[in-house]
């Protein structure tokens, strides 16, 4: 599979497989490993071995993003929900030998097949050269800021309000009345009479003056 | 060098591992989900590929916008899930079945 047999390899190199080494091994070992916690972590280790190659691509905003919104966010989340939800070790994977034979049999067709698309005969140095390095005051965040507030504004104001709604439907989602709770309700404010407010009792005047004195 | 098809390759690996989780783990939506945010991050992979390659930002732009997306279902999906748990107390497929798809 690989193609440069002879020569040196170059320091860029050795990162890529190394890199890649850890993105292959952390994935098998997420799928693979029963607890549901440890998965996370290795889905982790998985994130930051992504982000180093993509920092290898010279795509340093994004790398920092999988980081910060990955890794700090999203992986927390799913570590808060694992550890919050009191799951059955036991009766998890319990079919787990069941389908492994038929996912392996796709995965190795789907495998093969795109190594043959992708192969070094179409997307090699040859067809696709290397482009050069960009220089040292290059800035990837302003590049893709230029293009991201005038080409594509559009969609980036999609995008937040796509992640309004997805702050609003979780929280209508998951959020349970509470019984114990003080709450102030509007329409019962605004419906008020003045005779729910002050109500006259007509007391008997002699027996309240006797027992003023 | 590396060329732009060790970097497609890796990221075809990395989403037939995907792959291989949803079809294994069919007990657990947690680890579902999670192979999903995998074959996504290998998909993004292949965009940063062919951006660097290509010399054209959009691929990175377009990342920016599945990563945004992929966050947002993961909230959402979060949320269903423990509603789930607080409905059928577990949270494997097979309870899954209210539907009798």
């Amino acid at each position: 599979m690989l193609s440069i047999g002879k020569k040196k390899m170059e320091f860029d190199q050795i990162l890529f497989y190394v890199f890649s080494f850890w993105f292959v091994v952390a994935s098998l070992a997420m799928v693979f490993l029963r607890n549901a916690a440890k998965a996370v972590l290795f889905l982790i280790l998985a994130f930051f071995s992504a982000a180093s190659i993509w920092i290898l691509l010279e795509a340093e905003f994004l790398a920092i993003t999988l980081i910060l919104v990955y890794v700090g966010a999203v992986m927390v989340l799913f570590l808060f929900i694992i550890k919050m939800l009191d799951i059955d070790k036991s009766a998890l994977r319990a079919k787990f030998a069941g389908y492994l034979p038929l996912g392996l049999m796709v995965a190795a067709i789907v495998v093969v097949e795109m190594v043959m698309v992708l192969g070094y005969n179409q997307f090699g140095l040859e067809a696709v050269p290397e482009p050069a390095r960009h220089a040292a005051d290059y800035s990837n965040i302003t590049v893709l800021a230029l293009q991201l507030y005038t080409d594509y504004v559009y969609a980036f104001e999609l995008a937040a309000v796509l992640l309004l709604i997805a702050i609003i439907a979780a929280i209508t989602l998951a959020h349970r009345n509470e019984t114990n709770r003080k709450s102030q309700s509007v329409s019962q404010q605004v419906n008020v009479k003045a005779r729910d407010r002050m109500r006259l009792v007509l007391i008997n005047s002699k027996n309240s003056g006797e027992s003023d004195d | 060098m590396i060329s732009l098809s060790d970097y497609l390759i890796l990221s075809a690996v990395i989403f037939c591992i995907g792959l291989v989780g949803i079809f294994v783990n069919r007990t657990n939506i947690i680890i579902l989900l999670m192979c999903v945010e995998l074959i996504l991050v290998a998909v993004n992979t292949n965009f940063i590929a062919f951006s660097h390659f290509l010399g054209n930002e959009a691929g990175q732009i377009f990342v920016f916008f599945i990563l945004t997306v992929a966050a947002a279902e993961v909230a959402i999906g979060l949320a269903i899930l423990t509603l789930l748990f607080r409905v059928k107390d577990s949270i494997s497929v097979d309870v899954i079945n209210s539907l009798k798809g």
